[in-house]
């Protein structure tokens, strides 16, 4: 009796390129084509859309929270698609470290309170700059958008640490509290 | 100048950046945040300074005069306190440092403590500097967020329950106060202080009483007045002894303090409060005869924390000058006082092994240094002459023996509360001083809270906790000029104008 290789077990549509981050989700069964298609093209979509908010937040609904939490949302969308693999890839793919992040923004949001001082205004005064562009019209740029870029970064670490803590963290315990179990 | 009073809220803010980005080396860590407290402290002594020569120093946030913008304003009261609490906060920092290196060695870096700890000082600083309601709620939020985490990492699954209760409470009272911010709003049309301290004399006196009634409840759980004491006892002696040292020394004196300046600029009343006169009756009373019940070293001093904010709550309700001076004083001599006791029976359990004093015995021969540690702040808790606490008691006393009948009747309490504050320390020393001596208690068993095991102290724990023990000395000396800057402060108080012209010019 010969024995026979194990044939994995496939699906007609179980997704075959690299839709997300190479190397993302080793496990094809487990991966869904129509969820990781999608994040792929939000991905940066929901990036720019967040830079948006972030601007026209001084005149508008927007600044540098809500726009930190959007961007934050297109990493919680990368990683329900990515699954476990991209959960752990938030922890040591990126260049910088979601702590890093959110000691920057807090950095640039302090510095950027104190700035004025230098120039002689009091403490979180913000200067205007008008300038025009052709085709898009009058820009205002104000200082203060520092402030809100100092908090964009500080929401989008805070997002990528709680989906490294709490995401990939607990599903890590998750699988040694099964593997523990599993074993003699 | 102007620049100088937003420092201590920005400058710790900066530190937590800082850290965060040296999360890989300690030593980095440890220095930045001893270097930005050092200086908040000296900014807070320049503005105690200047404050009392020239008047409330006010700075308008981003050039906004009040009452639209934000303004931040140290007069001598918050200015006294600032200085007071960034000494504390500092050499509580040096005790946590020397603890960290001993259990956990000395190149343990942390991403969260140094700066959570360092947040927790920006919502003090908001919390004394801020002039205007809203800012002081979102002076608060820092200030508990920053505790939920110092007082549940770390730790285990009995202390993470008693945590919850801590979190718990604060939140609801976080809510009540965002509800009476609400209805402040829609009575008056403004929430900064001295804008507010002009119209609520306005409003009609039923909606002015609810109003201020909201305030004490709201401030009153957070300075753990009686009956909305309960979660105290039950919440801060399970944290790390230099946590709990901070949050008996600031957090809740941070509540007497917001309960202080809104009594006294927004809703001014005329003569003693009959309402506060009786919560701070109940409150000295119930602490201490509660102190008296309890075999935990912590749980003791948790009680008699909670008693002697009755002392600053009469203070309050003397509605006087001299009352508001004796509060004033009392904060500054108890947020000294209670953070060293917190420190030190962080230190005699290190020795011991366990909280209970049932288990404890002869330390006085074992451990002298410990036995001088613990006395000195015993006695001045206590208010024995000539310590620091016999100075604000007395500045009380003499508030209640001149503000009346009902207030000299109180007075009697607060003679009682001390009394059995004394009974309480004596029976801690007799127990764990004297006697036969007992050996130190390993931990066995890691659930049982009350056996917790012995472990080194190194130089730094003792070195914070003797200059603790110093600045206490050290304002038992400094009496004269101190109590002549909070009877300043006081009459500032009572007469509302210097801080409200400063503000609104």
């Amino acid at each position: 009796m010969t024995t026979r290789e194990p044939v994995p077990f496939t699906q007609w549509d179980e997704p075959e390129g690299e839709w997300t981050l190479p190397g993302a989700c080793p496990v094809r069964s487990n991966r869904t084509l129509m969820l990781e298609a999608a994040a792929r093209f939000l991905f940066p979509t929901v990036l720019v859309f967040s830079v948006y908010l972030l601007i026209v937040g001084h005149y508008a609904p927007g600044g540098g929270f809500p726009g930190g939490l959007v961007a934050g949302l297109a990493f919680v969308l990368r990683y329900i698609a990515g699954g476990e693999s991209e959960g752990a890839e938030i922890g040591s793919r990126f260049v910088v470290r979601p702590p890093v992040l959110m000691g920057l923004g807090l950095l640039v949001a302090v510095v950027s309170a104190l700035a004025p001082v230098a120039f002689g205004a009091p403490v979180l005064a913000s200067a205007k700059v008008t300038f025009e562009i052709p085709l898009v019209g009058t820009v205002d740029l104000v200082s203060s958008l520092l402030i809100d870029i100092g908090v964009y970064l500080l929401i989008i670490g805070v997002v990528l640490d709680l989906l490294r803590s709490l995401g990939s963290g607990i599903e890590r315990d998750a699988r040694e509290a099964a593997g523990e179990e599993a074993g003699p | 100048m102007s620049t100088l009073v937003t420092l201590p809220v920005l400058l710790p803010i900066l530190g937590a950046a800082l850290t965060v980005l040296a999360a890989r080396s300690a030593r980095t860590q440890r220095l930045i945040g001893i270097v930005v407290l050092a200086a908040v402290s000296v900014v807070a002594a320049v503005l105690l300074v200047a404050a009392d020569r020239t008047g409330p120093v006010v700075a308008e946030l981003g050039g906004w005069p009040a009452p639209v913008g934000i303004v931040l304003v140290a007069d001598r009261l918050s200015a006294l306190l600032l200085l007071i609490s960034t000494v504390v906060t500092l050499a509580v920092l040096v005790y946590a440092i020397g603890q960290r290196i001993s259990d956990y060695g000395r190149e343990t870096a942390s991403t969260t403590f140094h700066p959570i700890f360092l947040l927790l000082s920006t919502g003090v600083s908001l919390a004394y500097l801020t002039g205007d309601l809203f800012s002081l709620f979102v002076a608060f939020e820092i200030m508990l967020a920053a505790s939920y985490v110092l007082i549940t990492r770390r730790t285990n699954a009995s202390r993470i329950r008693s945590g919850m209760t801590y979190v718990i409470i604060s939140l609801t009272s976080s809510l009540l106060f965002l509800t009476t911010i609400a209805l402040v709003y829609a009575a008056t049309g403004t929430v900064n202080l001295a804008d507010l301290a002009g119209r609520v004399a306005a409003l009609p006196e039923g909606l002015r009483t609810l109003l201020s009634m909201l305030t004490i409840v709201t401030f009153g759980i957070k300075a753990a007045m009686v009956p909305l004491h309960f979660w105290l006892p039950d919440s801060y002696p399970n944290a790390p002894a230099p946590v709990t040292a901070l949050f008996a020394g600031l957090l809740t004196k941070v509540g007497v303090y917001a309960l202080l300046r809104t009594q006294t600029l927004v809703f001014p009343g005329t003569g003693p409060s009959a309402v506060l006169l009786v919560l701070a009756v109940l409150t000295m009373v119930v602490g201490a005869l509660g102190a008296l019940a309890q075999d935990d070293l912590n749980r003791l001093l948790s009680f008699l924390l909670v008693s002697h904010i009755g002392f600053m709550l009469f203070g309050l309700a003397v509605y006087d000058a001299r009352g508001a001076a004796g509060t004033a004083l009392y904060i500054v001599h108890h947020i000294t006082v209670q953070a060293t006791l917190f420190l030190v029976s962080g230190l005699i359990t290190r020795r011991t092994g366990t909280v209970s004093i049932e288990a404890m015995g002869g330390l006085a021969r074992r451990a002298p240094v410990l036995a001088v540690l613990f006395a000195i702040p015993a006695l001045t808790l206590a208010g024995i002459p000539p310590t620091s606490g016999f100075v604000a008691k007395l500045a009380l006393l003499q508030a209640g023996a001149t503000g009346g009948a009902a207030t000299a009747v109180v007075a009697g309490f607060v003679v009682l509360a001390s009394l059995l504050t004394l009974y309480a320390m004596v029976r801690v020393w007799v127990r764990v001083f004297w006697g036969t001596e007992k050996e130190p208690l390993s931990d066995d068993d890691p659930t049982d809270e009350l056996v917790v095991g012995t472990a080194r102290a190194s130089r730094p724990m003792y070195a914070a906790t003797v200059a603790l023990v110093a600045v206490s000395i050290a304002i038992a000396v400094a009496a004269g000029p101190l109590s002549a800057v909070t009877e300043k402060a006081g009459a500032d108080l009572m007469a509302r104008t210097p801080y409200v012209e400063a503000v609104l010019g």
